[in-house]
Formats: C-alpha cells, structure tokens, sequence
C-alpha cells in the first residue's frame, strides 16, 4: 500500500467508513500520493534512539475518584439522536458481527 | 446450516494435540464506569435499570467529550493483576482501538494495546480430581465495554434478517479487565474441564477480591475460547478458532471439546481450518461460524492522547499486595486439611458459596463441625426460605455467642434453633432471647427426677428391662420427660439420670 | 451610539463599573453591528437570542454589587468548536447541521459564571481542518481588511467578528495556528496557551494533543482579561495541568507600565524566517526587532533544526489523531443521517452519511490519517512524527536556555485573496509553518499586530513564544511591545479596521 493507487484509498476509505465515490477515490489518490511523499521527510530525522512524544505536556497519574456524578437523562441522550424507540437510539439493520 | 462434521473425542486426540487459550473479561464492580462518572450498571441490579439513563455525555461519545480514569478501576485492575501472579507495569499507557460497530459510541475502544498493566503471571486451577494445573497468563489489561443492541424483527432475536436494531449505552464504559492466556499445551483428555476449571477459579478469585459481581449469565464474566489442534508429533500450532458467547461453566467444556472435534474432522479429512470467530449456541450445543479474521481487523491502534500513563508505584502495589486475600484454590486446600471435612463435605460448602462465612465462624472461635452445622443446615433453610443470602442473615460473631450456650449446656440444639429464629427477627441477643422466651434448659436435677419418677409410675417395667441390659428402653422414659419439660431438659442429661435411677433400686 | 463598538473589552469593563454604560447598551450596540455588517463579512453560524436577557441579567447584577468578574456584561464571540447548551453546534460542520448539545463546554460554563455574554458562535473550516475558514461547511467569511481575502483560519469567524467590531472579545481554538494566524491576518491579538492551560471538555476535539482554546481580543490586556478567566485546572479534562496560573492581567498591566524591554533577551528563530516570507511582512519584523533592540532588548539568533520537519510531522499527527476523534460522526445518536436507496445496513447508513456529511478536506484528512495508522504503516508514519516533537521540544527548550522569548512573524504572508491556495492543500498547508511548531512543542504563543505591510496595507503579525507554563511572559513581553508599537505608529492597528459599511 505504499503506492497510493486507488485500491489502497479504497481499503482506507472502508477502515474509515466513508462511502466515497469513483471521482473522489481517484482524487484522493493523486492528492495523497503527493502528501505523503512530503510527510515522509519525517522519517530520515525519526531514529531508533528518538523517545515518541505523545503528550506535549507529561503529567502524572490523573485519575478520578470512584464517585457518582451528573449523568444525563434519556431525554438528553435522545434528543439529537436521527432515530429512537423513546429509550433507545434506533439503527437500520447491522451487516457485520460485533468484534 | 450444514451439519458439523465430528470426530470421536478419542480419535482426535490420537491424531491432535489441543492447544488452548483463553480470554476473560471481567466488568469491575467500581461504583462508577471507566472513564466517566456515570454510576455502574455492572455493580447494580441491571435488570431494574432503564436504558440510557446510566449516561453521560462521554458514553454516548458527543462531541467534545473527554475520558478520565476512575483510580478504583485501576486499583482493582492492579489487585487482580497482583492475583494472578502477574507482575504490574510501572507505566502502563491506555489505546485506542479503532473499529466502527453501533453499540461502540466512540467507534473506537480506549483499551490498553502493547503497555498493559499486568502481564506474566500464573493461575493455579484444581481440576475435579484434585489436581491443580498452573495456566500461564500473558497479560491482564483495562478497557471498557460496549453499549447492548437488540435487534428487532427477525427471528429470536438473531442480528440476521432482523429490520432494525436498537442501542442502549448503558453498559458502554463499563470497566472491565480482559485476562489473556499464553497458549495451553498439554492438557488432552482434560482440555474441556480445564476451560471450566480455569474459569470459574478466574470467578472465584474476584469474587475473593470483591472487584466482581462476576455472575456469567448477567455478563460480568465473559469467556473467548481459543482452540487449535496440532498434529501429532508436529510443533508448529494450528490455525485456532476463537469462539465467543459462551455463557456458563458448562458450556465452556462443552464448546472446547466441539471445536476439537470439529476441527480434528476437518484435517482428517484434508481440510484447513478458518481463522475465525464462531459463536456456541446453548440450546444446540453446537459452534457456528462467525466473521472471518481480514484486513477489516485493522484496528490502527495508537496511545490514547486524551489519558495520561497509569504510573502504579512500588508503594502503591505494594499497598495493595498487603491488602490481597488469599487466593481461593489455596485457602480451599489448607482449610480442607485444617477442618478435617470429608470431601463431600467440604464440596458442598464450597458449592453452596459459604467458605467465607463458614471459615469466618470457625475464625471467631466455633468448632468446624459446629461451624458447619449451622451454616449448611439452619441458615441456608431459612435463607431458602425468604429467598435472601445466607450472610445477609446473621454474622459469624453472633453464632459464636449461640453456640456458646448450647456448649454451656443452656441451650439444646432444638432450643438453639429457635434462639437463632429470633436473632434473625431482630429480637436481641441469644442471652435476651433465652431470657425473654424462658428457653433456658431445666438443669435442676429435682426436677428432672420428679418428672422421671412420674413417668416411670406409668410405665414400671422400664427399670427391669435397664437392669437386663436394654438400656434403648430408656427412650420411652426421656421421650416422656422431654415432653413434660416442654423440650427444655437436656436429652443426655435425663438419660443419665434414669439409667442412675435403675442402678440405686 | 457605534463608538461603544470601538472600545476594548478593558474599557468596557470600565464603563460598566462605573456606571457610564450598560450591558444592554453594550450588548445592544454589538447586535446593531452585527445586524449591518455580518451580512459582508459572515462571521458567524449562529446568534444567541438571549444576549440582551443575559445582559439585563448583568445589569441588575451591577445594581446589586453582584459582578462575578471584571468582564460581567461584556459580550463574547464563541467559536463553533465549542459545545453551547443554548444555541447550534456545528464545528463548521453539515454533518453536525443543527445539532444542540446538552452541555457546555468547561470553557463555555467559565465565561457564563464571570458574567460575560454570549452574543453567537463563529464561523470555522470544518472540525478547524483549514487555514482560510473556505473549508467551513456553511458559508465563507471575508476578511473586513478586504473582503475579497481570506481571514486566515481555521478560527476565522472569530477573529473576523472581533476586528470588523462584531464583538470585542472572542474564543478561539489554535491546533496549528488557528487562533494566532487568523489573528495576524485580521489585525488582531490571539494567544494560544500552554497545552492542558485552558479545558479542552467540551470542545470538539480535532488533533486531541494538539488543540487548545485560547482568546482573541483587540489588546493584549483583553486577551489577558479573557484568559484568566477561561484559564486553570478542570478535572474534566485529564491533560489539564493541576496548578495555580499566574494572573496574566497583572503580566499584561505589568508589561504596559514597563518603561522598556531592559533585559528581555529575545531569540530569532532562525529556521521560521525563511526565504518564502513576503517582503512587507519582513520589512515589519526586522523593523520590530530594531525597535525591540532599541528599547533594550537583547536579540539572538536561534537554531531550531528540527521545524524544518514540523509541517510533516503536524500533517501526520493531526489527521491520525482526526480520523479517530471524527469516527464518532456515524449517524447514530446525534447529527445527520443519509440513508441510501435500496435496503442499506447500518455499515452503509454510516459511511454514505460521513461521505455526504463531511467536506473534501475532511475527508482527505481522515483518509491520510487512517494511513498513518494502519498496520505496517504507524512506526514509519505516525510513529516518527511522535518523534520529531520530541526532537522540536528539545530544540525549543535548548533556544529557552539562552533567551527568554522566542519571535517570528505570526504568518509568511498576509491575508491571501479567497480561493488562491484552495485547490493546493500542500501550499495551503505550507502557510502554517511558522504557527505549527509551537503546538507540536505545547509551549505556549501569541500573535499581535506589528504593522501594515507598506505593499499590500494589511496588517502583519508578531508571534513571540515561551516556554511551556509561562504564559505570563507573553503577556508582559506583548504589553510593552503593543505600547512601543503604538508609540512608534500613533495608532493600533486593530483601530485602522475599515467600517466595511
Ligand atoms: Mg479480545
Ligand atoms: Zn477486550
């Protein structure tokens, strides 16, 4: 997939659940291919002796007391649902298998 | 569905060794979920809670919501870990795990990936006979659950053909703890038992721990069973199954040793077998194939930018490791030897789930037979009968204070039974409810020998069938007795004092 | 009564205190503003119709001796990032069309418990993927400088609303300069604080370790005033730093008494001059830094090696962390739903919803970020952008050991005219060079008019940087710049705004 040929933006497109159409894949693959050819510079500078840094600002542990707090109602939760039965948000019927 | 093809259990493992593996996922019992302050449907009575009302705006995955970790589910986590003979990471870092699926409000599981916090232990697990097997541990790590679907329309509930589903996000951030095995080799024959061995210790030890509900048919506890087989004579493992949705004890044994079977038909026959996830059905007692493993199971993890590492410090483990009970296989084994039970016995403690309390009773000072006695007879009644816990009913310092008196000869068994009665119903201490009801035993010899001369008036041959050596004839004499002293005489004490009657005439 | 949009927030809160103005005459005037000029410059997506009650709620408040903070009744912008329980939420987005959160976000619940009042919600690029606001999913906003160009983005409206007088003051969020280039384009202050200084709870997260809200203002003291108010610790959010801020209004009030820059030692980072910078906006920095110098300021040249690679590793970073934090838009429990013909699975529902939902942008983005994450692909992509901040955090803390702030122009050019980088995601993106490496580093940067360019006349912007924690100095060092700016011009920039009337 190294090469961005409109299969591997296919594949993507599918792990990101967008139903994109023929004209935008083949887009995107001409795009993508060159963007990536530009953020690949990271790569000569990332060496095996460089530490990953993922937050900018490193704190401790930050945890949470086990203590009830404010929830929201169901009318809450529902209220920009597309679909609901009154108490549970309502889906068309689902292909795949839970993972 | 076409029918399984199936090899004699026998034959299968004459061709194949099965190698196991096993994951279980625990749903903590923590009074709030994961990563929010939402209160936790698996530490409630689930049944009696509406859908999406245990909810904030982070289980539903809104928009600009964020994650914080609740410090029990990481104590818990941390203890359990510490239980299975793991050793806890310094630092351990949360994932995401990214996959669409409706009941996943985020479409992505904050999970832990290649930092988890417990990894390498070591479970002891006793098998039926006794024996104990040691199943390796790869890691234990901290996640969270998804929302429940159902699916509606269709038949029986199935997600196939059914019209439409609805999500209740209530389960969804649930902690949970998943506790992976390293490959299982070696077991055989027992490879079935050893799923439901390993299991239901996994059930016991948090149960010990007080971290889980862990009642399988609600959920807290979930099995993954992983099977392959391997040629004999071969090293290389098989292509293994995974198979999920196994609900109870039972079942775990019985979808192990389906798999083997099926699995050993297909490679007899030439075949290969599927990378998959299959689902056990309880009511055929069959597996079904499930998703096939593909390039769909890319879950793009990366550390979760919105959480910070758990650092669990030397001091902090430590704390907890002091506070860990013994493990339940162990303290089982020492406390069959030490109360002298026959296996019966004791199994059948263990099975009514009352170790705890009857170890706790024989700990405030009562001997074990005693100990036993009203734990397994008594009170287990009466609890059956209101239909409540048998701990929920009296504490083991107060059969202490019961038994006493009936060891001081104040009470009878019989008497003893009803001062329990009262205890239960609140009205006092054993000394007030002796007191109140007038249950005391008649340990006035006088008394007892005037009640004995007059029932022996009634029926003098008695006396002479003693002296002849039939001393069973007292019982007519002390069953006479006990009922003019309205069951308030000690029985050894009556019989005593007839049989001295007898000698001095 | 259109001078009371000419005051600043500090002057607002003046009147307001002493009783020579009303919140509902302040609120007042901004909605007159708003009602003749929005339709030029489109800054917003959505108007509060409660202002003038909240208002009024100030005023008698005032009566009462009840003020919450300085700022109680003075009217504030918000952008569309942030969740608000009484109007829209959109984050620019169609796929959020309508949507009303039920909560606030930290940053929202702040402004309302100091008094302040929430006159609408800004304009964005869709999820603050952009750098001009032509990739909101609404309208586009023009810059009142000139409205055939852009006002810088993602954060747009904001800065748009707060230069053309539609509000004094306003909220932004910087992922990569989208507070403090905005800013620049538009004659503006905006600051992004220090990472985990300001609550991200409730805002709609785009790179989760990137973004940060922060003010935008037309002085240094508002910006200040704001921050200090959305500032602080929020155990809602886990990256929030647990400790007690200075008070940046003191740093900023401090800043402007100073009679000099005396001591200020002020780095140059070498690498965010580059050659690509237009001639009037470097014009206007070197001329800054001969007036930093001549007020005391010592000025020294800094190597930062590694921000030659900061727009790649932004570019990886930020669209993988997307991807994820986006999955969440699927039609299920809130926004739009697009069901297609025939008998659709909810896998379709989903994926023809975000394919219709979101905009070109967005969609490229997730598409890379998905790429830099997937199997095989993290450690030659993501994972080696993790790594060059570590390399640009340690180039940044080595230039903090030898200066005190670090300056560059906020942009390499001023406002570019509507639709020139559109069709050019990579020259687009290029722009952000000087704005990037501060949010890959989490230190803390602002942005403040400097000057016209002499070519073009639009305004050009200063960024000055500090260290992590240190927002304070930014303030102070920007307080006493504003102030020789103004002594050496005889105007603040932001005060050269045309009437767009
Ligand atoms: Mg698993
Ligand atoms: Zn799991």
């Amino acid at each position: 997939m190294s090469e961005m040929t409109p299969d591997a933006v296919r594949h993507l497109a599918g792990l990101a659940r967008i139903a994109l159409s023929d004209d935008e894949v083949a887009r995107l693959a001409g795009e993508l291919g060159a963007i990536v050819e530009a953020v690949e510079a990271v790569q000569s500078v990332a060496t095996e002796d460089v530490p990953p840094t993922s937050h900018p600002v490193p704190l401790g542990n930050v945890l949470r007391d086990d203590v009830v707090g404010q929830t929201l109602t169901t009318e809450e939760a529902l209220a920009g649902a597309p679909d609901h039965d009154g108490t549970r948000f309502r889906v068309t019927a689902i292909l795949g298998e839970e993972q | 569905m076409a029918k399984d093809q199936l090899m004699d259990l026998e034959k299968a493992l004459e061709l194949y060794e099965p190698v196991l593996g096993f994951e279980v996922h625990v749903e903590l019992s923590t009074q709030t979920k994961m990563f929010s302050a939402a209160p936790n449907p698996a530490a409630m009575d689930e049944a009696a809670i509406e859908p999406n009302t245990c909810i904030t705006p982070l289980c539903l995955g809104l928009p600009g919501s964020l994650p914080v970790v609740n410090r029990t589910a990481v104590e818990y986590s941390i203890s359990l870990g510490l239980a299975l003979g793991c050793d806890i990471a310094p630092v351990s870092r949360f994932a995401r795990k990214n996959y669409f699926y409706p009941d996943l409000a985020k479409n992505y599981q904050i999970s832990q990936y290649d930092e988890p916090i417990a990894f390498e232990g070591s479970v002891s697990v006793e098998m039926d006979d006794g024996t104990l097997v040691e199943v390796p541990i790869e890691r234990a790590h901290m996640e969270e659950d998804a929302g429940k679907l159902t699916h509606v329309g269709g038949a029986t509930g199935r997600i196939q053909g059914a019209e439409y589903s609805l999500v209740d996000y209530n389960r969804a951030g649930v902690p949970l703890v998943e506790i992976v095995t390293k490959p299982i080799e070696g077991m055989e024959g027992r490879a079935g038992e050893l799923g439901r061995a390993y299991v239901s210790t996994i059930r016991d030890i948090v149960r010990n721990l007080g971290i889980s509900h862990a009642r399988m048919e609600r959920g807290n506890l979930r099995c993954d069973a992983n099977v392959s087989l391997r040629p004999r004579g071969e090293s290389a493992y098989g292509t293994r199954t995974e198979t999920k949705n196994v609900n109870s004890f039972r079942s775990i044994e019985r979808a192990v040793l389906y798999e083997i079977r099926r699995q050993a038909a297909i490679l007899a026959d030439g075949g290969t077998i599927t990378q998959e996830t299959r689902h056990w059905h309880e009511d055929t007692g069959v597996t079904s194939p499930g998703r096939p493993k593909s390039d769909a199971d890319d879950y793009r993890y990366f550390p979760e930018p919105d959480l910070l590492p758990v650092e669990a410090s030397a001091e902090w483990v430590a704390t907890l490791k002091a506070a860990l009970p013994e493990s339940p296989v162990l303290m089982r084994r020492r406390l069959r030897a030490e109360w002298g039970f026959s296996d019966v016995d004791f199994q059948a403690i263990v099975n009514a789930g009352l170790i705890t309390e009857v170890k706790a009773t024989i700990d405030a000072g009562v001997e074990a037979p005693a100990a036993r006695k009203w734990w397994m007879g008594e009170i287990s009644r009466i609890a059956n009968d209101r239909d409540v816990e048998p701990s929920s009913l009296v504490s083991p310092d107060e059969i202490k204070a019961l038994q006493s008196l009936v060891d001081q000869g104040t009470l009878t068994d019989k008497l003893a039974r009803e001062v329990l009665l009262g205890m239960i119903d609140g009205e006092g201490t054993p000394e007030e409810i002796v007191a109140a009801r007038g249950l005391e035993v008649v340990s006035d010899d006088g008394a007892l020998m005037a009640a004995i001369d007059e029932a022996l008036a009634a029926d003098p041959d008695v006396l002479d069938k003693i002296r002849e050596g039939k001393v069973q004839a007292a019982g007519a004499i002390i069953g006479a007795v006990m009922k003019a002293m309205k069951g308030q005489a000690d029985a050894a004490r009556v019989r005593e004092l007839i049989i001295e009657r007898a000698g001095a005439s | 009564m259109s001078d009371i949009t000419a005051l600043s927030a500090s002057e607002l809160a003046e009147s307001l205190a002493s009783g020579d103005l009303s919140s509902a005459e302040i609120t007042q005037a901004y909605l007159d503003r708003m009602e003749a000029t929005e339709s030029i410059v489109g800054s917003f997506l959505a108007r509060s119709e409660t202002a003038l009650d909240t208002a009024q709620h100030s005023d008698a408040r005032w009566k009462k001796g009840e003020a919450r903070s300085p700022l109680e009744g003075v009217p504030v912008a918000i952008k569309d990032v942030l969740c608000t329980t009484d109007m829209v939420t959109t984050a620019g987005s169609r796929i959020l069309e309508g949507w009303i959160p039920p909560y606030d976000a930290t940053v929202v619940r702040k402004l309302r418990e100091a008094g302040l009042v929430p006159l609408g919600k800004t304009n964005m690029d869709e999820f603050a993927m952009g750098s001009s606001t032509e990739h909101s999913g609404y309208h586009v906003t023009k810059n009142p400088w000139d409205l055939s160009r852009a006002p810088g983005g993602s954060g747009g409206g904001s800065a748009a609303a707060v230069a053309a007088r539609q509000a004094p003051v306003a909220i932004g969020s910087d992922t990569g300069g989208s507070i403090r280039q905005p800013a620049a384009f538009t004659g503006t202050v905006g600051v992004k604080p220090t990472y985990g200084g300001v609550s991200r709870y409730g805002v709609i997260a785009l790179a989760s370790s990137l973004d940060q809200v922060g003010p935008v203002s037309r002085t240094v003291r508002d910006s200040a005033l704001i921050h200090d108010v959305i500032g602080g610790h929020d155990p809602h959010d886990s990256t929030s730093i647990p400790i007690p801020w200075a008070s940046m209004t003191e740093a900023a009030d401090a800043g402007a008494r100073a009679a000099d820059l005396a001591g200020l030692r002020v780095g140059v980072v070498k690498q965010l001059v580059t050659e690509g910078i237009q001639s009037g906006v470097k014009q206007r920095f070197d001329e800054a830094l001969e007036l930093m110098a001549a007020h005391g300021a010592e000025i020294i040249e800094v190597d930062a090696p590694h921000c030659e690679y900061a727009v790649a590793a932004y570019y990886l970073v930020l669209p993988a962390e997307a991807s994820s934090n986006l999955a969440k838009f699927d039609s299920v429990r809130f926004g739009l739903r697009v069901t297609p013909e025939g008998n659709p699975t909810v896998e379709d529902v989903m994926a023809a919803t975000r394919d219709q939902g979101f905009g070109d942008e967005v969609k490229r983005r997730i598409i890379l970020g998905t790429y830099a994450l997937s199997a095989g692909y993290y450690d030659a992509y993501y994972g080696s952008a993790q790594k060059v901040r570590t390399l640009i955090q340690r180039d940044f803390a080595q230039a903090f050991d030898k200066v005190d702030v670090l300056v560059s122009p906020s942009a390499p050019t001023t406002a570019f005219p509507l639709g020139a980088k559109l069709d050019d995601p990579l020259a687009m993106w290029a722009g952000d060079l000087t704005t990037i490496p501060v949010n890959l580093a989490g230190i803390p940067g602002m942005s403040l008019p400097m000057g016209l360019d002499p070519e073009d006349g639009l305004p050009v912007g200063l960024q000055l940087m500090a260290p992590t924690y240190e927002d304070a100095r930014l303030y102070k060092a920007g307080a006493t710049l504003e102030r020789l700016f103004f002594e050496r011009d005889g105007y603040l920039v932001s005060s050269r705004a045309p009437e767009v009337v």
